[in-house]
């Protein structure tokens, strides 16, 4: 069977940074990932990113995507691509795929970094061509460069639907409307400001009620909502666009955990069912660990930070660091993410975080007791 | 309904007013001057390290507002395509009678040539008055962003943030 | 795609090759006959499949084109036809 020392799940940010981190100190890594092209998300990506300057902020997605296969590659870490992980089993083992072959891998250590995916939303309509993913219609736009459609609605303003709509407009498309359920705008303002000034209007208290055409979107309605999110008779309108995009959050995937029979919490602010995870993004199955969005949705700059985090809680486990070597590494790394939390919009999921780690690295200590 | 950055998606007069980034109005009347339009606290710093005379502090934590040293800037313009966020400007009051400038980052192609007649809009997009294209730096250097120097007329200067006409939707 | 040729790019997906070409319906589901597109364009969702080469239920989003490949708009689960 092969044997690899720390098996990574995913090369997006979280795991590639997980990979440097934990092949920088000697450990022998492997990465899957199901994709033909590793990076993740990171490729379409075409926008500068927010965060610190020592930590690449302004520096757009697609550059960093290239500059962290750079660092995997000096590393050392091998990159399996076309490889599903369909399985987590314990040891643990992996179950891949790749090109139609199963084989099972050993590992001493594994990293799950699968990241997230976009929430749906179920309208009459919802099913018709034309209503996609905002980041399906990134991925078109930047990745493939195929508009989805001329006139576009999104739905939602959290900085997806913000940074998404902004795109289109590069890419040529018109976009008719950000509809946003809740009364103020869910993202960053700078990248709200953008849209305003490009003649986008950012409805508040709307959302999309219906779509309609055949074969493929023609119109959409919407309308306004109360307090309670619900639709005001009498202010529908429709809108001529062909292309709906929903910008209404991700959920982090954690399937290959769940079925390991690692404890998963719910917590809304992460997006969802997320594993529980202490501040070493440890989850409750020895040996594994976790990290990105898949521990629960944040941004790129913070899984890279969790991906550090992980491979050098994961190379201690494995007896490449001291735990006093291992203390400074991973209070420096710490630290980082705690200023990517701060602020208005990153102190939800700061406490969020906190809690999470918090009960689950109470609960981990007792269990060892046992 | 209430108004403001949350609200309209760009800053009021009032949160611009009373956020360290933005310049007074003396500062305007003295000559070129970076306008830093960031209101809200975000984890982000590019604007501190791309400033060569340190005129502009973030400091820690970096979700701290940008804050503007006025006597320090000297109106270089470097900030505006370093800003992820696009929300820095310059604004050069007195570039000839009656005439100011304002360089606003600009991330569409095809970029404006110099010397062209383009709708001046405001931070609502919606357009305030003409003004002419004259000088565009192409975005090679700047990852990207270029930055489009558009002669206004003088009492637009602090309302004009972009153009219109560059959007292929728009033509 | 059912027999009309659509130019590609080397190495693009064969639903960013259909959209290009003004393409948006994939297939028709099986109890309702309704037509469905792309949704997710990460092959996570397989709103996209398409019979390709006389596979049935291809993600389209994920799958490289080639030359000569033969692209049906799928009816239903579709049907192997080699």
């Amino acid at each position: 069977m092969e044997q690899v020392e720390l098996a990574v799940v995913g090369a997006g940010p979280a795991g590639l940074s997980a990979a440097v981190a934990a092949a920088r100190l000697g450990v022998q890594v492997a990465v899957f990932d199901e994709n033909s092209k590793p990076g993740g998300q990171l490729f379409k990506q075409i926008h500068k990113f927010f965060g610190s300057s020592q930590h690449l902020a302004g520096v757009r997605g697609y550059d960093i995507g290239q500059h962290l296969l750079e660092e995997a590659e000096a590393a050392g870490v091998a990159i399996h691509l076309d490889t599903t992980v369909y399985g987590l089993f314990p040891g643990p083992r992996l179950g891949l795929v790749c090109h139609g072959q199963s084989r099972t891998c050993r590992a001493s250590g594994v990293v799950v970094a699968t990241g997230a995916t976009e929430n749906a939303l179920a309208f009459p309509g919802w099913t018709l061509p034309g209503v996609l993913g905002a980041g399906a219609a990134q991925t078109l736009v930047n990745l493939h460069r195929v508009l989805p459609g001329r006139r576009v609605l999104m739905v939602g303003s959290g900085n997806v639907g913000l940074i998404v709509s902004y795109q289109l407009l590069q890419a040529g498309a018109r976009v008719v409307a950000v509809v946003e359920a809740a009364d103020k705008i869910g993202g960053y303002a700078v990248h709200a400001a953008k849209l305003r000034r490009a003649g986008v209007p950012v409805l508040l208290s709307h959302s999309v009620l219906s779509c309609q055409g055949n074969p493929r979107v023609e119109k959409a309605t919407v309308c306004r909502l109360d307090q309670l999110w619900q639709p005001v008779a009498g202010t529908e309108r429709q809108l001529e666009v062909d292309t709906v995009c929903l910008a209404v959050g991700l959920s982090p995937l954690c399937e290959l955990l769940w079925m390991m029979g690692a404890s998963l919490a719910h917590d809304t602010r992460l997006g969802g069912h997320f594993p529980v995870h202490d501040e070493d993004l440890r989850t409750s199955v020895p040996g594994v660990w976790v990290a990105g969005d898949a521990s629960g949705v944040e941004e790129a700059s913070t899984a890279m930070e969790e991906g550090r985090l992980a491979g050098l809680s994961a190379a201690e486990f494995l007896g490449k660091l001291t735990p006093g070597e291992a203390k400074e590494r991973k209070a420096e790394v710490r630290q980082s993410l705690e200023a990517l939390r701060s602020g208005a919009f990153g102190e939800i999921r700061r406490r969020a975080k906190a809690q999470v780690t918090q009960e689950a690295g109470d609960c981990f200590a007792g269990w060892r007791q046992l | 309904m209430p108004a403001g950055a949350s609200f309209d998606g760009y800053p009021s007069r009032g949160e611009l007013e009373s956020s360290p980034g933005y310049p007074s109005r003396r500062r305007m009347e003295s000559g070129p001057v970076a306008i830093i339009e960031c209101v809200q606290e975000i984890p982000c710093n590019p604007c501190e390290t791309a400033c060569p005379r340190h005129a502009i502090r973030v400091g820690e934590p970096i979700t701290s507002l940008p804050v503007l040293d006025e006597d320090k800037c000297t109106g270089c313009g470097l900030c505006v395509p370093a800003c992820p966020g696009l929300a820095i400007f310059r604004l050069h009051l007195h570039y000839r009678p009656g005439l100011a400038t304002v360089d606003f980052p600009y991330e569409y192609l095809p970029l404006p040539e110099v010397d062209t007649e383009v709708d001046a809009v405001g931070r609502d997009g919606g357009v305030l008055c003409r003004g002419r294209v004259v000088a565009v730096q192409a975005g090679q250097k700047t990852g990207g962003t270029a930055v489009v120097r558009l002669a206004v007329p003088a009492e637009f200067a602090e309302e004009v943030r972009s153009m219109s006409g560059g959007l292929e939707h728009e033509r | 795609m059912d027999g009309i040729p659509v130019a590609a790019r080397t190495g693009e997906p064969i639903a960013a090759a259909l959209m290009a070409a003004g393409h948006h319906v994939f297939r028709y589901t099986p109890r309702r006959h309704e037509p469905r597109g792309v949704f997710c364009a990460i092959g996570r969702c397989t709103d996209c499949i398409m019979t390709v080469d006389g596979v049935p239920n291809v993600r389209t989003c994920v799958t490289p084109v080639r030359p000569g490949m033969e692209i049906r708009t799928q009816e239903g689960l579709g049907r192997w036809s080699k």
